[in-house]
């Protein structure tokens, strides 16, 4: 099941991706696919596109032109929610934490696709309700736990630290149980310590089956953790290879020269 | 959480039955007519705070839906139908016992629907309509919803206005009591009306009413379909990540509070005998919102006990001929000094723990 081998159907598969916003190129031809079950990076330097390639794959909003296709079935004109269901689920570079909910409760919305309780079921609390009610309830107490903020369950999300929102944007992904997981700039804003604990994390994500879709700044994370990485410049494909060769890359080094970052 | 809410149902209960004691002990039993009435107004109030303060959606249409469901009920249960029904049909109504033979006034022959049926037409009829114009309007978001929902509430207005067959300016009278259950044994019916001699029995039913609608509520907003509606108010995107419909969401929350105004609308009618164009109007809709908003918005005891609490002082009079005015400086206020709401603003978080179904 792990084997990557070509011949596997892939996760995801991208093909010719045009994005315009206006007169503004924002993805250029993109394509690039990912194998189940292994960790791929899409690095770049700031506006490349990184995020606007996952709200195209998230289906937030539509592709110009070029197809994306998701477990064998393409994107096209799904929703949003549809494309969740299908067994995506993804965390955001601006946080977005449902306000108003306390750090459980933001958890459990992220185990929609997985209870189905409706809307009169909800209302007259039918029995058979409760039990799944609990069932969303422990498993993501658990996930709290597994993030190590189970002690800030009851805590209302705009009260919580930056670190511990970010936390709880994992925590509610992972609720989902998603086949796919894109994770959009998970270490940003946090100190080494904490980058440590979600470079572990995320291998630990797929150590449990899930196929991780990346972006991220940091740059000894992405080195750390990758199988593969592609290189966003201006919404084109610069590259796309292994980690080492990543690294020795000369049109990547040259794209991040003058940029803090080390390649 | 379920212990909370239990416990706070009662409390509503037991307030209940001691608003009624002190009306006995003081001799004001006269009170218990405006508090019936404030409770089915109280009753739309927690209905649009479910769909504003929890799904973020505003409505300021909402008296439209009340008075559909108060204007339906009083048209069949009072116009001659005779002339709009087919004979086939109503020989078939008459069988299924829908259909009430009487004489109006004059000793003309008056056929009319039964309230039963009437009361569940009404209620249908206004869920069908929010169900229609949720969809487009639904997609609309913030001053654009505010606009599209006044716009509808005041053709709903106008069209109540303008009809014969709703009475124009003068409204409906005489629309008859609704009997829940006949005469049994010693028990004489349960039988909505305001005739003084049912005004006890129809205090508790309009209390037991809001009492049922608050419970449904605060179970919905503490389940899956409730963080469901409560997600899409922070960030849509998000919750469509998560696999919520939001646009499903959003018109089942509309259509849930449209039938809560309609149920409103509907027994209020035949509890006062009548309806008039002034309750469909765009003062009333703002009315809602303001009370809404002044119970706090996400707090849905709040809103009942402001929405119950001022709408009695309304209907005593208190505000006199200001009444509009007062309730259009309260929605002012309210937004200016205290968002969170009049209760939370002054007893802040202490009194949030003995809430349930409030968010922090
Ligand atoms: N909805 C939009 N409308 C118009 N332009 C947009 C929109 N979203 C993104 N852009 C533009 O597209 C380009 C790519 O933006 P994007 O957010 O995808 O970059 P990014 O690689 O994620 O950058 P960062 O590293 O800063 O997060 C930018 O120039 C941005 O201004
Ligand atoms: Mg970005």
């Amino acid at each position: 099941m792990n084997t990557r081998t070509s011949q596997q159907e892939p996760m995801l598969l991208l093909e010719k991706v045009n994005k315009q916003f206006g007169g503004l190129q924002a993805i250029n031809n993109v394509g690039f696919t990912v194998q189940p079950g292994c960790i791929k990076a899409v690095i770049g330097p700031n506006g490349a596109g990184k995020t606007t390639l996952f709200n195209l794959i998230a289906g937030n909003i539509p592709v110009s032109s070029g197809t994306i296709i998701f477990q064998g079935q393409e994107i096209r004109g799904k929703k949003s929610h549809e494309i969740a269901r299908m067994g995506m689920s993804r965390t955001f570079q601006n946080i977005k934490l449902f306000h108003g909910m306390t750090a459980l409760e933001c958890v459990m919305v992220g185990r929609h696709t997985r209870s189905c309780a409706g809307f009169l079921a909800g209302m007259l609390s039918l029995p058979w309700t409760w039990q799944e009610e609990r069932a969303i309830r422990s498993r993501s107490m658990e996930l709290l736990e597994m993030l190590e903020i189970a002690d800030l369950a009851g805590t209302e999300v705009s009260s919580l630290a930056f670190g511990q929102q970010r936390a709880v944007e994992m925590a509610r992904a992972l609720a989902a149980e998603p086949d796919l997981l894109l994770l959009d700039e998970p270490a940003a804003g946090l100190n080494i310590y904490e980058t440590a604990e979600v470079a572990r994390l995320i291998t630990a994500i797929r150590d449990m089956g899930i196929t991780v879709l990346l972006v991220e700044h940091d740059m000894s994370l992405v080195m750390d953790v990758s199988d593969e990485i592609v290189v966003l410049s201006f919404g084109s494909k610069v590259a796309e290879d292994i980690p080492a060769n990543i690294q020795k890359n000369a049109e990547v080094i040259k794209i991040y020269l003058g940029e803090d970052e080390t390649v | 959480m379920k212990t909370r809410k239990l416990l706070s149902l009662t409390a509503l209960a037991l307030l209940t039955a001691g608003l009624h004691l002190f009306t006995v002990l003081s001799g004001t039993q006269f009170y218990l007519t405006q508090l019936t009435m404030a409770a089915y107004y109280g009753l739309v109030v927690i209905g649009l705070g479910v769909m504003m303060g929890y799904a973020g959606q505003i409505s300021i249409g909402h008296a439209g839906f009340f008075a559909i469901g108060g204007y339906l009920s009083a048209a069949l249960t009072t116009n001659d139908l005779t002339p709009f029904l087919a004979p086939g049909l109503i020989r078939w109504l008459d069988r299924v016992g829908l259909l009430v033979h009487g004489q109006d006034i004059f000793g003309d022959p008056l056929m009319t629907v039964s309230p039963w049926a009437a009361c569940l037409s009404a209620v249908t009829v206004t869920a069908l309509i929010a169900l229609l114009i949720g969809g487009p309007v639904l997609k609309l978001r913030g001053h654009y919803l505010a606009m599209a929902t006044l716009g509808f509430g005041i053709i709903v207005y106008r069209i109540f206005l303008a009809s014969p067959f709703f009475g124009e300016a003068d409204g409906i009278s005489e629309v008859p009591g609704f009997q829940l259950l006949p005469a049994t044994g010693l028990l004489g019916p349960v039988i909505i009306s305001g005739d003084a001699a049912h005004r006890v029995l129809n205090y508790y039913l309009a209390w037991g009413v809001l009492l049922l609608g608050m419970a449904l509520l605060l179970n919905l907003i503490d389940s899956r379909a409730g963080r469901a509606l409560r997600s899409l108010h922070s960030s849509e995107e998000a919750a469509e990540a998560f696999g919520i419909d939001t646009a499903r969401c959003k018109v089942q929350v509309f259509v849930l509070s449209a039938i809560y105004a309609a149920l409103a609308g509907s027994l209020l009618t035949h509890f006062n005998g009548g309806i008039g164009p002034g309750e469909a109007s765009v003062m009333k809709s703002v009315r809602y919102v303001a009370l809404v908003a002044v119970g706090g918005m996400t707090s849905l005891w709040g809103t009942l006990v402001m929405g119950v609490g001022l709408t009695f002082l309304s209907l005593r009079g208190v505000f006199g001929s200001y009444d509009d005015v007062v309730f259009g400086v309260i929605l002012i206020a309210v937004m200016l000094f205290a968002p969170e709401g009049v209760l939370r603003g002054l007893f802040g978080r202490a009194l949030q723990r003995f809430l349930p179904g409030r968010q922090t």
